[in-house]
């Protein structure tokens, strides 16, 4: 027996692999976006019995991520480490490069490692390698670095075969990926909503104020979910298909005459136009901004939607104010 | 269409109008995607990290498949040990452009009560 093993430098944790309803409670919240960068502390936990030759699972310390992980290792042996990446999640975090080699290579130091396990494997999730460079962990930790699914609802199939199909290597964006994001996004808005809405009364009525929530509700909610059906590639264009669509009934009620302003038939062309124009601005803009939502839109795309439609949006917003506020004070 | 290599390395040349396996490949006009044909030597980590599915194997090489989906995250350039890819990553977000814009910095993700990813 040795007696001069050297003591851990921090217990490995035990943590069961079934969510508590309180941890449901927090993952809704975080859902709807309150509390949102909910953490674990960083280090190294255990779930069952883990032994010298059990699997390394790695993640960030959101808890969102952590219990993903957890919560499919059920009946399975294993530790879990967990990089500091201030609460913020895998992929997100990889981008921004907390959960990179650095963060890793200190946190198998920290965490002794070394002397927990006698294998120098460590599985990552896939998308972690946005952030972490495999040979350089190799290179300065000895441990070699493979890469799990995607999700972790595969990790069970991987951890026992070893393999990931092609399937299980890539991101969709399904669906219910994209009405997730909705909740999220509609509680930043409301109160921006809320006051424009009130300004948008005092310039065109109950019917411009009608057409501002629309088209707030059309770029928050209604984009997302009908994204890919949605005619022309841009994010931006396919918000002002959506946008338009959304406030024409109020443009045209704008045109038959409700509102507070002129009723000269010329000015109320002009308020109905400045209205679809200002406002489908408005939702493409909301768009544009869902493509940092996205698991599948490039920088390169990004950048040239911006400089491309940024000017276009400003454009028409401004002129469809001016020809709002024209129509009022006249 | 596979074709060999000019060069007569004998690794399968890129199905595009590129023989040479040393001439680096952009492949797609909507990103910075490049490989470097010439330096791969077929480890698969590049397909094995991609979350797109934009890389498939060649003979003893990496073959680019579907460039046009890339979303440039980095996984691959970041896990190529032979340092055959490159592609400008970073900040892709519009609203983390524009507040790097309007405060005359680099994109920043880093704002509070931002989308807090």
């Amino acid at each position: 027996m040795e007696t001069n093993t050297p003591p851990l430098p921090v217990p490995a944790r035990s943590v069961p692999t079934s969510l508590s309803p309180r941890d449901r409670w927090g993952h809704l919240l975080a859902r709807l976006g309150f509390r949102r960068r909910r953490r674990v502390d960083p280090g190294l936990y255990a779930v069952g019995l883990p032994c010298t030759g059990s699997p390394v699972l790695v993640t960030a310390n959101y808890s969102l991520s952590f219990d993903a992980v957890r919560r499919e290792l059920g009946g399975i042996d294993a530790w879990i480490l967990v990089l500091e990446t201030f609460g913020i999640n895998v992929w997100c975090a990889a981008g921004k490069g907390t959960f990179g080699t650095d963060e890793l290579v200190r946190r198998i130091e920290t965490s002794g490692l070394k002397e927990v396990v006698k294998h120098h494997r460590l599985i990552l999730p896939q998308l972690g390698a946005a952030g972490v460079s495999a040979h350089e962990v190799r290179e300065r930790s000895g441990f070699r670095v493979e890469y799990g699914p995607v999700r972790a609802r595969d990790l069970p199939f991987y951890l026992r075969t070893g393999k990931a199909s092609p399937e299980m290597r890539r991101v969709f964006f399904t669906l219910r990926d994209r009405l997730i994001l909705v909740p999220v996004e509609v509680t930043h808005l409301l109160l921006p909503t809320l006051i424009l809405g009130i300004a948008a009364w005092f310039l065109g009525g109950w019917a411009a104020a009608a057409a501002l929530v629309a088209a707030v509700f059309a770029g928050a909610v209604i984009f997302p979910i009908l994204l890919p059906w949605i005619p022309t590639r841009d994010f931006s264009t396919k918000g002002y298909i959506l946008g338009a669509t959304a406030v024409l009934p109020f443009g045209i009620a704008l045109l038959a005459g409700a509102g507070p302003g002129s009723a000269m038939p010329l000015l109320r062309i002009a308020a109905s136009l400045g209205l679809v124009l200002a406002l489908s601005s408005m939702t493409a803009f909301l768009a544009l901004n869902f493509t940092g939502s996205t698991t599948f839109t490039s920088r390169s795309a990004v950048r040239r939607e911006m400089r491309l439609y940024i000017p276009v949006m400003a454009g028409l917003l401004g002129s469809g104010l001016i020809l709002l506020i024209i129509q009022r004070v006249l | 269409m596979k074709t060999d290599c000019a060069c007569g390395c004998k690794k399968t040349a890129v199905p595009t109008q590129y023989l040479e396996c040393a001439t680096p490949i952009k492949a797609s006009t909507r990103n910075t995607l490049v490989l470097f044909p010439g330096r791969c030597t077929g480890c698969g980590r590049c397909r094995e990290v991609c979350p797109h599915a934009v890389f498939g194997e060649g003979e003893g090489r990496a073959l680019l498949v579907r460039p046009d989906a890339c979303m440039e995250c980095g996984a691959c350039r970041n896990n190529c040990p032979a340092g055959a890819i490159t592609v400008e990553s970073g900040v892709g977000c519009a609203a983390a452009m524009i507040i790097g814009a309007l405060r005359g910095t680099e994109p920043t993700c880093d704002i509070p009560g931002c989308c807090g990813c």
